[in-house]
């Protein structure tokens, strides 16, 4: 290979007594770190929760971007009869050279009925309709440009106006929590005092534990981190569910324009760390853990959905005892009458075409040795 | 048997008139006789008797419904301050819980009963959860109904209908839920429904106006009457007193037991990082527009029309399905009554 020749024509052009010391595949990580910003990154971010607690503004100070200017608000009217639906935007957001393909999935719709059973489902199916996908993507024979659209995080906003969870959020956690990477917020919180936020957040964490409800766990970090940092992650850790306040417009504060929401009685900042957790959950979703996000997704959840399909397929094919290949095999779909007459015609003329280049070869190789 | 007289107005208990100067069929009094005494005996009678008052609260749990009911009548009624837990689960069906105080003020008595709906609006599948409350308020119908059609009657007839419904929105900044829209539908023809917009240090001035314009045009829409209701305005005064009062509906409200110092006066409010919203502030939230409304000048309206129309509709309605009325002896409470 010429790797070695590249990279070190490539990196070290220093002296060659320093060239005998060492190999010089330190500088891997800055290749796959060159090589990344060029492909550019991906990220596909959920957001659930009921209207009106200020997602799409959340995203929008998130990202900085406004990504839902030609919304229209339906009047109640015309949500009698709607159903949760999935809307996807995506936007190409590029920061010193590198480019993000941020896709966000929304489910207006969502816990609005009189009657929310089953809400969730469509937004489950969905997150299974990406995995097959993938997985059909990943089992097919052109592999160079799989589309990633699997569901890297699913930020859930919780109503601040109750005592906890209620039954919808339970639920909805629960049905999603072996899928997605769940990360409960608490929304709006410019309505809580300092006192209820904690009791809220206290309260949202006993429940998640009683309840069995997998959120997404931030990795631990290495022990051989400094303390300053050790300390951040361990502030971070305690101030879940983050306690969020999002804003479309600038106001002046403190003699600076800042994004905040003006009230008679105040200015509420958002990224001032005394007055929400935004900064925390922006600095954790974007700045150090988006990457994590998308490892868990790739290695714990889509494995789980792997390995799950593949064993039904199994299963199901001992049931049926039709082809008795040790191979996992691509999870088509069971094909109709006419595409297995098709399939079976085919497979008797391959096996025909197999017997007559054997014999062939038998002729060639009597007539060599004769 | 007598006919079935249909529902009518019953006129208003005598109730001195306002001032009409000298209107066309009355005779101008040549002295002083003494009529506009009888303000000064009505209020004795009332301070000595006192009155009922029965409020009802319907929300989602966590808006903040004691809280504001105990700032309202400035002392603990709520359910919660009487030895209820917060922490209690979320009851699967929706439950009528009530609690009765007597409280008491320049002398007049009043025996505040808040009626408390929790359960509603807070589980999954939220069909038809408002029945337990409309069975609750005609049951109260159907007492009063019992004890005055009684031969003996008893002198006070103890009033425990509903006389006004708080119902708390949430303040999503969008438009009414669709719970919201069925429930208001459903109850707005047998109770007074005051809707009130909860949390409203949620939203700033613009969100909050544009909100209720929002809700205003919804109600109108799928034709939801709320109190005061345009059809019961009886004369132009009342009109245009009501009319204003329904442009600012519905009231944007903050609720707060705590007090905290605000430019040397203690206030109620809430304390955040950024500000304390002061409660009775009229440019914080509209809860002294509400007080004033509810308790310092449509408290006895809000009776009178319970008793003259909802309370009407609703006898006029057992009537016409039980074909005529048969007064019952003080001892039908046995058997079963045919009404």
């Amino acid at each position: 290979m010429t790797t070695a020749a590249r990279y070190k024509s490539r990196v070290f052009k220093s002296e060659d007594s320093e060239d005998k010391q060492y190999v010089g595949f330190a500088t891997l990580p800055n290749q796959v770190h060159r090589k990344s910003v060029k492909k550019g990154f991906d990220f596909t971010l959920m957001v659930a929760g009921e209207s009106g607690l200020g997602k799409s503004t959340l995203v929008n100070s998130l990202f900085l971007t406004d990504l839902y200017k030609d919304r229209k608000l339906l009047n109640a009217e015309e949500r009698i009869n709607q159903t949760v639906e999935i809307t996807k935007h995506t936007v190409d957001i590029e920061e010193k050279g590198v480019k993000l393909k941020l896709t966000i999935v929304d489910t207006p719709g969502f816990g609005d009925a009189v009657n929310n059973n089953e809400c969730w489902k469509p937004i489950t199916d969905y997150i299974d309709q990406q995995f097959e996908q993938y997985f059909r993507d990943e089992s097919g024979l052109n592999r160079k440009n799989i589309l990633d659209n699997r569901v890297h995080c699913c930020l859930y906003f919780i109503p601040p106006f109750g005592h906890g969870l209620r039954p919808v959020d339970v639920e909805f956690m629960k049905a999603l929590h072996e899928k997605v990477n769940i990360i409960p917020l608490v929304a709006k919180a410019d309505c809580l005092t300092p006192n209820e936020i904690k009791k809220l957040k206290d309260r949202v964490r006993d429940e998640i534990e009683r309840f069995g409800i997998k959120v997404y766990q931030f990795p631990e970090c290495d022990s051989d981190e400094d303390e300053e940092f050790k300390q951040m992650d361990k502030e971070l850790k305690e101030c879940t569910p983050f306690a969020v306040i999002g804003s479309n417009t600038v106001v002046e504060a403190r003699g600076q324009r800042v994004r905040g929401r003006l009230y008679p009685w105040g200015i509420v900042e958002v990224e001032n760390q005394s007055h929400c957790d935004f900064v925390k959950l922006r600095n954790m979703l974007i700045r150090s853990h988006m990457h994590d996000l998308k490892d868990v997704t790739c290695d714990v959840h889509y494995e789980n959905y792997r390995a799950h399909c593949i064993q039904e397929m199994t299963s199901k094919l001992a049931q049926d005892n039709r082809i008795d290949s040790p191979i996992p095999i691509l999870p088509l779909p069971t094909p109709d009458a006419e595409t297995e007459r098709l399939i079976k015609m085919k497979d008797e003329e391959l096996k025909r075409m197999q017997e007559m280049l054997e014999k062939m070869q038998q002729q060639m190789h009597e007539k060599d040795t004769c | 048997m007598s006919e079935i007289v249909p529902p009518e107005v019953r006129p208003k208990p005598a109730v001195p008139a306002k001032p009409q100067g000298s209107s066309g069929g009355g005779s101008t009094l040549l002295g002083y006789v003494g009529i506009d005494t009888i303000i000064e005996q009505m209020r004795k009678k009332t301070m000595k008797t006192g009155f009922d008052f029965n409020v009802m609260v319907v929300g989602q749990s966590g808006l903040g419904k004691s809280t504001l009911v105990n700032t309202l009548f400035k002392s603990q009624v709520s359910r919660r301050s009487s030895g209820w837990s917060r922490d209690e689960k979320i009851p699967r069906t929706v439950e009528i819980k009530s609690v009765s105080h007597v409280i008491e003020e320049g002398g007049v008595k009043m025996k505040l009963t808040v009626i408390d709906t929790p359960g509603f609006g807070d589980q999954i599948n939220n069909e038809n959860c408002w029945e337990p409350i409309s069975k609750y308020i005609n049951e109260q119908y159907e007492k009063f109904l019992k004890e005055e059609v009684n031969i003996a009657r008893k002198k006070r007839i103890p009033d425990t209908r509903v006389h006004c419904c708080l119902y708390f929105i949430s303040p999503t900044g969008h438009s009414l839920r669709q719970l919201d829209i069925e429930f208001m539908k459903h109850l707005g023809r047998a109770v007074n429904i005051i809707p009130v917009i909860a949390k409203a240090d949620t939203l700033t001035p613009e969100e909050k106006t544009e909100f209720k314009q929002r809700v205003r045009k919804e109600l109108e829409v799928c034709g939801a009457e709320f109190y005061p209701q345009k059809e019961f305005d009886e004369d132009m005064e009342d009109k245009s007193d009501n009319d204003k009062i329904r442009e600012t509906m519905p009231f944007a409200v903050v609720g707060s037991d705590k007090e905290y110092q605000v430019n040397g006066k203690r206030v109620l409010g809430r304390k955040t990082a950024w500000g304390i919203v002061e409660v009775e502030n009229p440019n914080h939230c509209e809860f002294s527009l509400l007080r004033d409304f509810l308790i310092r000048s449509h408290l006895q309206d809000l009776k009178e029309v319970t008793h003259n129309i909802h309370y009407e509709t609703y006898r006029a309605k057992r009537l016409n399905d039980n074909g005529g009325l048969h007064p019952i002896s003080s001892s039908s409470d046995t058997q079963e009554s045919n009404l």
